[in-house]
């Protein structure tokens, strides 16, 4: 039992290193972590309740599409009463003005990856181009 | 009561004859209502008319095109094969084909003439699209669905104006100026002109319309007879491009 401690050494360095990835995390505080879209200021309500936007707004994004694309419809009147006009850049974005502070960090963190970017204009991006 | 075959037969028959003509009288009669509601008219029918000569005053004007272009993200590729157009100019001899002699064709000669989607009352590109990407609304305007394109080119083929076209390529980088409004294309997908269905939407005329400095782009209400456009078709001769073809085109040109 000559070996004991290099064996014992050994073992221990091995679970540290395989363990290693739990370590990171947890000194950096990042295990308890969600993801933190940046909530406009200024508006408090959305179209639909927050639990159900945050389940369902992708349901909701293809309902608007095929209101506009397909039925001319135009009007989306909400569960409170509200009225408003159907509009991925016009609408949605009026509030939730950055895709980089809300759309992306839910988006990155449950790691999907939506085609809406792809034809739909970032006005952020306008911004940047132009200015 | 005693009831022997013959009349008990009789009685039989004669319910069944009641039966069956109440049923089919109830089916007459809703037939009749649904008839009268799938034949109730459509309000509107949108169709352009186009005044060449108006159009040739100042034969370098771009001024419909720039507006199209900013309105709808058009990307400009260097190349005429990987060209995507919406509004644009055509050869007269290839807009009318059919129109001409060897002589008369002197006077237009290589003279431009405006074309742009002819939203066809019979629109072929309509008939062979697999995914139902591209449709007939009610108002006449050919529409696409760019979400449910899946680039089989078909419509492009079939379309005998060449008013469709392909991104062969990402149009992002190609696009001059990005109006936030309007999405852009993505590569793999087929656009062309959609009549400024966003504007119409708002009540504003399409774009190119409104842009041309010489008021050659008239465009209006087919249903209406007091509309413009009816008011040139009543009074002035006009032409359409191949209308042999039976695709009932509704963009008019003015001789």
């Amino acid at each position: 039992m000559r070996d004991r401690g290099i064996i014992v050494g050994g073992l221990i360095l091995f679970l540290g290193l395989i363990t290693f990835p739990v370590w990171y995390n947890v000194t950096a505080g990042s295990t308890a972590k969600g993801p933190e879209p940046k909530r406009p200021e200024q508006e408090k309500t959305c179209v639909a309740p927050v639990g159900y936007m945050r389940t369902s707004h992708m349901d909701l994004l293809m309902d608007w599409r095929d209101e506009v694309v397909r039925r001319h419809n135009r009007k989306f009147t909400a569960y409170d009463g509200k009225s408003y006009t159907i509009g991925l850049t016009q609408t949605c974005m009026k509030c939730h003005t950055s895709k980089a502070d809300f759309c992306d960090r839910c988006h990155n963190y449950a790691g999907v990856a939506p085609t809406c970017w792809d034809c739909h204009i970032d006005p952020k991006l306008v911004q940047r181009s132009t200015g | 009561m005693s009831m022997d075959r013959r009349r008990f037969l009789g009685v039989a028959g004669l319910s069944a004859l009641a039966i069956a003509a109440q049923s089919s009288l109830a089916a007459l009669a809703r037939g009749r209502q649904g008839a009268g509601a799938a034949e109730a008219p459509a309000a509107t029918r949108w169709a352009m008319v186009i005044d060449p000569k108006q159009c040739l005053k100042d034969e370098g004007c771009t001024d419909c095109m720039a507006a199209c272009d900013k309105a709808h993200n058009v990307p400009h590729f260097p190349e005429s094969a990987h060209e995507v157009k919406w509004i644009w100019k055509e050869h007269f001899d290839k807009a009318f084909p059919e129109q001409g002699s060897l002589y008369t064709a002197e006077a237009f000669r290589d003279r431009p003439i405006l074309v742009l989607c002819n939203h066809c009352d019979n629109p072929p590109c309509v008939r062979v699209c697999p995914t139902k990407a591209t449709w007939k609304r009610e108002d006449g305007v050919v529409m696409m669905d760019w979400h449910r394109c899946i680039g089989c080119k078909y419509c492009i083929v079939s379309c005998p104006y060449g008013s469709r076209s392909f991104n062969f390529f990402d149009p992002r980088p190609r696009i001059k100026e990005l109006s936030p409004d309007f999405p852009t294309r993505t590569i793999g997908v087929v656009e062309k002109c959609n009549f400024c269905e966003e504007r119409l939407a708002k009540g504003q005329r399409p774009a190119c319309v409104e842009a041309c400095r010489e008021k050659a782009l008239v465009f209006g209400n087919l249903y209406d007879p007091a509309s413009e456009v009816r008011e040139l078709l009543r009074t002035r001769y006009t032409i359409r491009r191949k209308p042999e073809l039976g695709t009932n085109p509704e963009i008019y040109y003015l001789v």
